[in-house]
C-alpha cells in the first residue's frame, strides 16, 4: 500500500514502542506530535540565546526579541494576517478567555454559540454571561450533527456569535464564511475556534472576514503552552487588556497606566518566548509540505478511516458519513465503554482518545456519556488504520 | 494483552450485583468521574450504623462497573465506621488485576460514592 507522505522518519517520538508494540498515534486531535526541527528549535534557543524578550539590550536580547517578533510575523502570514494582529497566548482556551473577559458584555446582550462546542468556547462564554445577566444561546444540531442554520438565534441584540470551525468531536466543518456574513449582518463580533482546523486546512482570515480567531499551537507540531488570538486591527486597538502588569505598558504612573501598542499590549507578562519560536519553525514545516497537500492526506485517511470503521458490526458513527468532514471519527462500540476501548487498544500500541471530549453538552445531545476518537494526522499511514481497525476486532472478541 | 480484562471482572461488568436503585433509600448520592463521563448512583438502607442494604447505578466502564458489583458485595452488612474506614487498597485488592494510575479513579469511584453518601448523612 502506497503511503501518503512519508514523513514519519521527521517525528521521532513514532519511531518509540508502547507496551512493546511500534506506536501507532491516532490521538492528534488532541494533540499533534512534533518534528525533530522543532524540538531542536527549543533546544537551540536555552543552549544558545535563552533571554528576556523586550528589554535587554546586550546580544541574546536581542536576539531573542527578534526571533519571538519573528514568529509573529510567521504566524501572521500563515493565516494571512498582519504582525501586530497576532497575540501570543497559551492556547485556545486563553485566547477565547481573553475576548470573553475584554469585549465588555452587558445585560442586554446575547452570545450565539453552537451546540457542537468544546468546553474551551462555551465556559467563558457561560460565565461571562452568569457574571453579567447576559444571555448564551446555542445554534441547535441536526440529526446528522450538522448545525441546522434555519435555526440560528441572531437579532439585533447579538454581540458576539462564536463557532467552533471543525468539531472536535463530529469532524463537521462548520460554514464559517457564512456565519460571519450573518453575524456581521445583525452586527455582532464574528469568532472562529480553530483549534481543529488550523492544523489540517488553509485558514485566510480575511477570506473567512472572521473579528477574532483562537487556536493552539500544540495540535499543530508546536510544544504546549503557546496559542493565539488573532484579531482585527482595528478591533484589538479598541479592545481593553486581559491581563494586566509587566510588558503591556507605554507609561506608568503611581495612578494610571497607558496601554502599549498591539499585541504587546494583550501579552503581559514574561511570554513563552521557546515555545512561540517553536511555534514559528512548526508554521515553517506546514508550509514546507503545504497546506492543501496536509488537507488533502488527512482527508483521504479519514474518508479511509470511516470506510473500515463501517465494515465492522455493532458500531455507532458520530457525524455524517460523508461530506464536509476531516480530522477524526468518533465512535462507540456496542455495550463496551470507550476507555474500555482504549485501554486495550493501548496494549496494542495504539492510542486514541476516550471520554466526553470537553463537549459535555454534546454528549447530552448525543446521548452518550463518553465516545472514541480516533484521529489521524498527515505523518499516519493507511497501515495504521488497519492496525487500529484489527485491534478493534479483538476488543469485541474480548467483551463478546 | 489483556490481563485487565479477566473473566471475573467481565462477568461483573456484564451482569453487576446489586445494581439498579433501592426503593425508600436512607442515604443516596451522585457523583461522577469527569474524567471519562463514568457515573455512580448509590443509594442505601443504613439502619442502627449499619448498611442493611445498597445498590449502586452504574453508568461507566468495565473498571467502574465492575468495582461497584464486587465492591457491593463486601459493604452489605457492614458498619457504617467500617465503610468509611475502608481505602483504595481495599478496592484494588478486590479487583486483583493491577489499574494504570489513569483508571484508578474509575475503580474507585463507587467507593468514594458510598462515602460521600455516609458523610452527608451524618452531617444533617
Amino acid at each position: 500500500m502506497k503511503q501518503l507522505l512519508d514523513l514519519k522518519k521527521d517525528f521521532p517520538i513514532l519511531n518509540e514502542k508502547v507496551n512493546g508494540k511500534p506506536l501507532v498515534y491516532l490521538d492528534n486531535s488532541a494533540t499533534s506530535q512534533k518534528p525533530q526541527e522543532v524540538i531542536n528549535s527549543i533546544t537551540e534557543y536555552y543552549t544558545k540565546y535563552n533571554s528576556n524578550v523586550h528589554r535587554a539590550v546586550h546580544t541574546l536580547g536581542e536576539k531573542a526579541t527578534l526571533k519571538y517578533e519573528e514568529a509573529h510575523e510567521k504566524v501572521a502570514n500563515f493565516i494571512n494576517a498582519s504582525k501586530e494582529e497576532v497575540i501570543f497566548t497559551r492556547n485556545t482556551t486563553e485566547s477565547i478567555n481573553l475576548l470573553a473577559h475584554s469585549l465588555q458584555i452587558s445585560k442586554s446582550d446575547n452570545i450565539v454559540i453552537t451546540d457542537m462546542e468544546h468546553h474551551s468556547n462555551l465556559i467563558p462564554w457561560q460565565q461571562i454571561c452568569k457574571k453579567t445577566g447576559a444571555e448564551l444561546r446555542f445554534i441547535p444540531i441536526d440529526k446528522e450533527g450538522k448545525l441546522n442554520l434555519k435555526q440560528i438565534p441572531i437579532d439585533n441584540n447579538t454581540k458576539v456569535v462564536s463557532v467552533v470551525h471543525i468539531s472536535n468531536v463530529l469532524g463537521i466543518i462548520n460554514p464559517v464564511k457564512e456565519l460571519a456574513k450573518l453575524a456581521h449582518q445583525y452586527g455582532a463580533l464574528f469568532i472562529v475556534d480553530a483549534a481543529q482546523s488550523v492544523p489540517h486546512i488553509k485558514v485566510d482570515v480575511k477570506d473567512l472576514d472572521a473579528d477574532f480567531m483562537a487556536f493552539s499551537g500544540h495540535k499543530m507540531l508546536a510544544p504546549t503552552g503557546i496559542g493565539v488570538l488573532y484579531g482585527k486591527k482595528r478591533l484589538l486597538q479598541k479592545l481593553p487588556p486581559f491581563l494586566t502588569g509587566g510588558g503591556m505598558i507605554s507609561n506608568v504612573t503611581k495612578d494610571a497606566s497607558k496601554w502599549a501598542d498591539i499585541p504587546n499590549k494583550f501579552e503581559a507578562g514574561t511570554p513563552n518566548v521557546s515555545g512561540a519560536i517553536a511555534l514559528g519553525v512548526a508554521v515553517d514545516y506546514l508550509q514546507n509540505i503545504g497546506m492543501d497537500e496536509i488537507n488533502k492526506n488527512v482527508k483521504e485517511l479519514v474518508s479511509y478511516l470511516m470506510k473500515r470503521l463501517l465494515e465492522l458490526n455493532n458500531i455507532s458513527i458520530y457525524g455524517p458519513e460523508n461530506g464536509d468532514r476531516t480530522a477524526l471519527v468518533s465512535f462507540n462500540l456496542l455495550n463496551i465503554h470507550p476507555h474500555d476501548v482504549a485501554e486495550i487498544l493501548d496494549k496494542e500500541g495504539i492510542a486514541i482518545r476516550a471520554g466526553h471530549m470537553c463537549a459535555k453538552p454534546l454528549m447530552d445531545i448525543l446521548g452518550v456519556n463518553a465516545v472514541c476518537r480516533a484521529s489521524p494526522y498527515f505523518y499516519n499511514t493507511k497501515e495504521d488504520i488497519d492496525h487500529l481497525i484489527e485491534s478493534l476486532k479483538k476488543v469485541q472478541e474480548v467483551f463478546k | 494483552m489483556i490481563d485487565l480484562y479477566q473473566e471475573e471482572l467481565l462477568e461483573h461488568y456484564k451482569s453487576p450485583k446489586n445494581s439498579g436503585i433501592l426503593e425508600n433509600p436512607t442515604v443516596k448520592f451522585h457523583d461522577t468521574n469527569p474524567l471519562c463521563g463514568d457515573e455512580v448512583t448509590v443509594t442505601a438502607k443504613i439502619k442502627n450504623k449499619f448498611v442493611k442494604n445498597l445498590k449502586f447505578e452504574s453508568r461507566g466502564c468495565a473498571i467502574s462497573v465492575a468495582s461497584a458489583s464486587k465492591l457491593s458485595e463486601q459493604i452489605k452488612g457492614k458498619s457504617v465506621e467500617e465503610v468509611l474506614k475502608l481505602d483504595n487498597k481495599f478496592v484494588l485488592d478486590l479487583i486483583v488485576v493491577p489499574i494504570s494510575a489513569m483508571r484508578l479513579k474509575c475503580a474507585l469511584l463507587s467507593l468514594k460514592a458510598i462515602q460521600k453518601a455516609i458523610i452527608q448523612s451524618e452531617d444533617k
